[in-house]
């Protein structure tokens, strides 16, 4: 019998090495996975690569690891969002890489990835500076660059409700980048509100289909 | 207050603007500042599809107080609400709709906008604080028209119309209309067209406050929102 729920957010989290991609979802502080990044705090990898659209809010979750000394580079698109202070003092003191990217470009480099092509060419960007660097390409006339792929090792998503196969529902804005970063990673953990029974969730209304998801721990329902 | 002094538009009477150039059935997305009031002045019966970067289709006002829902935030990270027939996207469809032409009308805030129509609305590049995008660019490409809401100048008076930005460009020659408290202006091949200016204001006024070369477009009107533009759930 497939089951992918484990007890323990630790148990979810176990096997995480240092030098790890981590994918954190979350808009602000709406759809994230703050039970699994306390675990991620608690069990300890370190030289973390995070992927997340903000970079953390007053001294919990990615905030923490930040304050931790666990981070290593942060790719987000909007670092100054909420209480920033760990990151700010982290960036300030050089201890931390940002590499800066279009929101839309973040989501969709993970996308690539999860649909197994080696990248896309986007007019986002072309001409800035955040597009410096970059391989460009004229295509009908307007110029475009290339973005790779973006895959992440493991990544932490925060859903409503599950079955033991791992499909998953969201609930209204917090969906936000869950269903993308749940297809990006080698290792695909989730916390969830609540299980279900296998059937019980209707199939129309799945977002994430279990082929994509590993692991999945019950934190009980909050905000 | 004398017949010929002239009084800038508020920020609600700027965004009000704007708001009448929204059309029945068009798909938008307010920046961040004064577009996200531009939701409130959307003229009554008009049917309009508010689109929020962080999934939502169908956005609604702000929640009465005591109403707010924890899922519901808009880009701004705001509480927001859903109207009858909204939905929720992922986020990369989101940006889809963003990127790929798919919705009729962006409307941005900016620094500067050059004559040729480039924007530079995400960084001053202030080395004291890291720069964040979010999502500029990827509006500034993708929607149909490409719209900025702005004070002509500066605090110190200084044009933020220029013949080229002096900040660090979000997108070139993307702008296609500009909403100032003095005027609202088209960026065309032709050059920069004033097709509405403030009650008392003349063109030549306006020229010393704006850098490239502006025209008076054959046809234009004076611009006279309401003294107090009432505001109404979108």
């Amino acid at each position: 019998m497939i089951d992918k729920q484990v007890k323990t957010t630790a148990d979810a989290v176990a096997g995480v090495r240092d030098g790890s991609t981590v994918l954190v979802a979350g808009f602000g502080a709406v759809g994230v996975a703050d039970h699994l990044l306390d675990a991620l705090h608690e069990q300890g990898a370190r030289e973390l690569t995070i992927v997340a659209n903000n970079s953390g809010n007053g001294d919990q979750g990615l905030a923490r690891l930040i304050n931790s000394g666990r981070v290593r580079k942060v790719i987000c698109s909007y670092p100054r969002s909420g209480d920033y202070s760990a990151f700010l003092n982290a960036y300030r003191s050089k201890s931390l890489e940002l590499e800066l990217l279009p929101q839309g470009t973040i989501s969709e480099r993970m996308r690539c990835h999860a649909a197994g092509l080696g990248g896309f060419f986007s007019p986002v960007s072309a001409g800035t500076k955040l597009g410096q660097g970059k391989e460009t390409r004229e295509i009908d006339g307007r110029l475009h660059v290339f973005e790779k792929p973006l895959k992440g090792d493991v990544a932490l998503i925060k859903a409503n409700k599950a079955d033991r196969w791992g499909n998953l529902t969201y609930i209204k804005s917090a969906r936000n980048f869950n269903p993308v970063m749940a297809m990006a990673a080698d290792l695909t953990v989730v916390e969830v509100d609540t299980m279900v029974e296998l059937g019980e969730l209707d199939p129309e209304a799945v977002v994430t289909p279990s082929i994509f998801v590993d692991r999945i721990v019950v934190v009980g329902a909050h905000a | 207050m004398t017949a010929k002094s002239i009084v800038p538009l508020t920020r609600e009477q700027m965004a009000w603007r704007a708001a009448q150039d929204l059309r029945e059935g068009d798909y938008v997305n307010l920046g961040i500042g004064i577009p996200t009031l531009a939701a409130s002045f959307v003229p009554k019966g008009r049917e309009v599809i508010f689109h929020s970067e962080n999934g939502i289709l169908g956005m609604g006002p702000k929640p009465e107080p005591g109403k707010e829902d924890p899922y519901m935030v808009d880009a701004g990270k705001n509480k927001t609400t859903l109207v009858p027939g909204g939905c929720f996207v992922h986020h990369a469809d989101a940006f889809l709709m963003i990127r790929g032409g798919h919705l009729d009308v962006s409307l941005l805030g900016a620094f500067e906008v050059s004559e040729t129509g480039d924007l530079a609305n995400w960084t001053t590049e202030d080395p004291a604080f890291p720069p964040g995008v979010g999502g500029a660019m990827d509006l500034a490409v993708g929607a149909r028209a490409i719209r900025v809401i702005m004070e002509h100048t500066s605090k110190s008076g200084e044009p933020r119309i220029l013949k080229a930005c002096t900040y660090p460009l979000t997108a070139a020659a993307c702008v296609k209309r500009i909403y100032t408290n003095l005027a609202v202006i088209d960026v065309t091949a032709q050059g920069l067209s004033v097709v509405e200016m403030i009650a008392g204001m003349t063109l030549e006024k306006l020229q010393t406050m704006t850098e490239p070369k502006l025209q008076l477009a054959p046809d234009w009107q004076v611009l006279a929102p309401p003294a107090a533009p009432e505001a109404r759930a979108a």
